[in-house]
């Protein structure tokens, strides 16, 4: 027994492939069909992210048709310019790690984890932006409907002060609500939450997906430090990069959907 | 470019020229978009922002994510993943409308049990109050 676990640890595997290359798992024939079958699960995998996002989009599409009107004037409480930077920020990390994927099949290892750090950097900004936002959103009271502190569902009059003042729609100077807050009918100001409702669900989906993004990115960094990629073993960093791009993608779409509506 | 898919045969390795090319062209697309979305397209700006939406997914997938070079059968999976979504969303577009009535319901009864309803039309009673009670001391 020992014998065996001696010879394994050796050049060999101790199962006498002479000419097996050090990257390719047993039960592949070829580096080539390794990497294909690593491409077909990530592509295979990415279709279910597809369609798991895509309830949310449809409950997107169902109520904004619905109430046109609702998400219209909601909209309008999420800040464009933090939108855009977000979308900006994320758009540099797929660039990095579309870098990186090119630097780890040249084998250029310092620059891969250069931007894997940048990447993962990146990543993180994204975080500390979304949090920015959602604390501002909890401030000011515009949350999801059956929550009883928004805005909408209390009684103008009796709104909190420290939530007015964070409130978007408060105006100091003059003291009161603009965006015409109170003068809303009941029934609008009901169908408000939906909209952040369904905000939450979406940014908070997509930003689980960053985080084990970032998680995915210190391993690779672990690895790339580690000096383990190279030419004919960089699968770990394209399917990683992959994935780091759907994320980009779904953003790519939510971004207009939340932010921008006229 | 002579590094272009010569060290190795996995992959396709990507120019960095080209890379930068299509990061810069969605950072521009993205500052397009955020300017069309403040511009009043009567009515056309969802269609804009979502064919620009389009056109930047487009690049990330087909440069990014070199499905342009890979075995076409990724790009068909993909593809596919996008046609079921279109479906689910056009049998739900189908279906919405049948239960409108009961959502009207349910939302009445939530104004109603949340007490609202009773806030509202006060206000509203008192504003229109104001200029009744001046004409009638007239």
């Amino acid at each position: 027994m020992s014998t065996t676990t001696t010879a394994a640890q050796g050049d060999d595997h101790g199962h006498g492939h002479d000419d097996h290359p050090k990257h390719l798992a047993h039960h592949f024939e070829s580096l080539e069909q390794q990497f294909d079958a690593g491409k077909l699960g990530i592509w295979s995998f990415l279709l279910t992210e597809v369609l798991f996002f895509s309830a949310l989009f449809v409950a997107y599409t169902m109520y904004r048709s619905n109430y046109p009107e609702v998400f219209q004037y909601a909209s309008q409480f999420l800040d464009t310019n933090m939108g855009a930077l977000n979308t900006i920020v994320l758009l540099l990390s797929s660039f990095t790690i579309a870098w990186g994927v090119r630097n780890a099949m040249l084998g250029q290892l310092g620059l891969l984890k250069m931007n894997l750090v940048i990447t993962l950097l990146c990543a993180g900004g994204f975080m500390m932006i979304k949090k920015m936002e959602y604390e501002h959103k909890f401030h000011e009271g515009t949350l999801w409907s059956g929550n009883v502190n928004t805005i909408f569902r209390l009684d103008p009059n009796d709104v909190p002060e420290d939530m007015k003042h964070h409130s978007t729609a408060w105006d100091n100077r003059n003291g009161e609500f603009t965006m015409a807050v109170k003068d809303l009918d009941p029934e609008f100001r009901q169908k408000l939450g939906i909209f952040f409702g369904i905000y939450f669900c979406l940014t908070g989906l997509h930003g689980i997906h960053v985080l084990i993004g970032m998680i995915l990115m210190i391993w690779l960094l672990i690895r790339a430090m580690k000096g383990e990629f190279g030419p004919t073993n960089f699968n770990a960093v394209d399917f990683g990069a992959l994935y780091w791009h759907l994320v980009d993608l779904i953003w790519i779409f939510l971004f207009p959907l939340l932010y921008l509506i006229s | 470019m002579s590094d272009h898919n010569s060290e190795t045969h996995l992959g396709h390795v990507l120019p960095l020229g080209l890379l930068l090319k299509v990061f810069f062209a969605l950072v521009g697309l993205t500052v397009l978009t955020v300017v069309t979305g403040k511009m009043d397209l009567y009515g056309m700006d969802l269609s804009v922002a979502m064919i620009i939406a389009t056109v930047k997914a487009s690049l990330v997938c087909l440069i990014f994510m070199h499905l342009k070079w890979d075995k076409p059968f990724h790009g068909m999976i993909f593809l596919f993943s996008v046609m079921f979504v279109g479906l689910f969303l056009a049998f739900l577009t189908l279906d919405t409308g049948q239960y409108q009535d009961d959502i009207r319901e349910k939302l009445a009864h939530d104004i109603h049990a949340s007490g609202l309803d009773e806030v509202q039309p006060e206000e509203a009673h008192v504003e229109k109050a104001v200029p009744e009670g001046e004409g009638s001391d007239h």
